[in-house]
């Protein structure tokens, strides 16, 4: 993807996430506090995280592969479930990622 | 100064430096997907939404195109105009008919962190206090830590790579936690719609261009079903941990 290219994406995106929140303090609520329209705003980041997740850590390109990225987000997973602090989480996943890494030459 | 000021700007200084944490795991994941320093940059200024970030440059980090990147983050974003609704009203003097240019300016603040802190405050002075001091001291930190690991991650080695390569998918996933957890509203359906979101990517990957699965799997959100009276949408993950400053995955509210 060419810089400028790289760029419009970022001002669209940027522009575009701006307008939704000044649209949820202009219009009238009644537009946007539907049932229907919370329910899915309410599921929408789980669905969409997970699939990021997912994606960052099983994948390549269009190939599914594990590798240390994989071994890292399990040792994450163990870590929040242990409630760590947020940057032990991220230390112990590079590490690991790291340390896989190495030994896998 | 009262009190319950003096709570609200301490709550407010350590929820901005949590959140300056996810900032450097920002700036590193957007050098990673190819971003110069000034591109992630702009997205910490002018997005300003953390998940909505993150998604971008997670999409692109995965070789996706444009349209699925940008489709991800206004995704992601929607989650702020249901805030916007639910702060207008406290936000109300800023609304009147003269207050265009601080409404617009309010708006750009309406995140996860802004929206739980003000609702969550005892009153409507409080709650306007938590809404500007946190996203005051949010906007600061994000936008310095994202700078400080832009330049960080750029001129890694193969194995620091390697690292950064698990700290982005662990920074997404620290980011999905909260929603699972017992407490959250519907945590069970949230790991369901979460589970099958996941499912969904990998089921497509190889058979669609890169990003567009990440996009697809807003299906799995028919996983949740009908609407349940009196459930509103809850100010939960985002830019940050809706958490204090020690723990990560901890709820606040």
């Amino acid at each position: 993807m060419s810089s400028g290219t790289l760029w419009t994406v970022v001002l669209v995106a940027a522009v575009g996430c701006y307008l939704l929140k000044l649209a949820g303090l202009s219009v009238p609520a009644a537009w946007v506090e539907r049932p229907w329209v919370t329910r899915v705003v309410e599921f929408v980041p789980a669905a969409l995280l997970a699939a990021l997740v997912a994606v960052q850590a099983a994948t390549s390109g269009p190939a599914l592969v594990v590798d240390g990225r994989l071994a890292g987000v399990a040792v994450a997973a163990l870590a929040l479930a242990l409630r760590a602090p947020f940057i032990v989480v991220l230390v112990v996943a590079g590490a690991t990622g790291a340390l896989v890494h190495v030994l896998a030459g | 100064m009262s009190a319950d000021r003096t709570a609200t700007l301490r709550d407010a200084v350590g929820l901005g430096l949590a959140v300056g944490l996810y900032g450097v795991a920002f700036g590193a994941a957007a050098d990673a997907a190819g971003l110069d320093v000034w591109q992630a940059l702009v997205l910490s200024a002018v997005m300003f939404t953390g998940a909505s970030q993150f998604a971008l440059v997670g999409v692109l980090g995965a070789g996706g195109g444009g349209l699925a990147a940008i489709g991800s983050a206004l995704l992601l974003g929607t989650r702020n105009t249901v805030y916007g609704v639910r702060l207008a009203p406290l936000l109300a003097p800023l609304l009147a008919p003269r207050g265009v240019l601080r409404r617009a300016g309010a708006a750009h603040w309406v995140i996860d962190e802004t929206t739980a802190m003000a609702v969550a405050a005892p009153d409507r002075e409080l709650g306007r206090l938590a809404f500007w001091a946190t996203g005051a001291t949010i906007y600061l930190g994000w936008n310095l830590t994202t700078v400080l690991g832009a330049l960080g991650a750029s001129g890694l080695g193969g194995t620091a790579q390697a690292a950064l390569d698990a700290v982005v998918p662990a920074a997404f996933l620290a980011l999905l936690w909260p929603r699972l957890r017992r407490g959250f509203p519907e945590a069970p359906v949230q790991r369901r719609v979460a589970l099958g979101g996941a499912v969904v990517a990998l089921l497509l990957t190889p058979f669609v261009p890169a990003g567009v699965q990440v996009v697809a799997a807003v299906v799995a959100v028919a996983l949740a079903g009908r609407p349940r009276p009196g459930v509103a949408v809850s100010p939960g993950d985002g830019a940050a941990p809706r958490t204090r400053p020690t723990s990560a995955g901890e709820a606040d509210s």
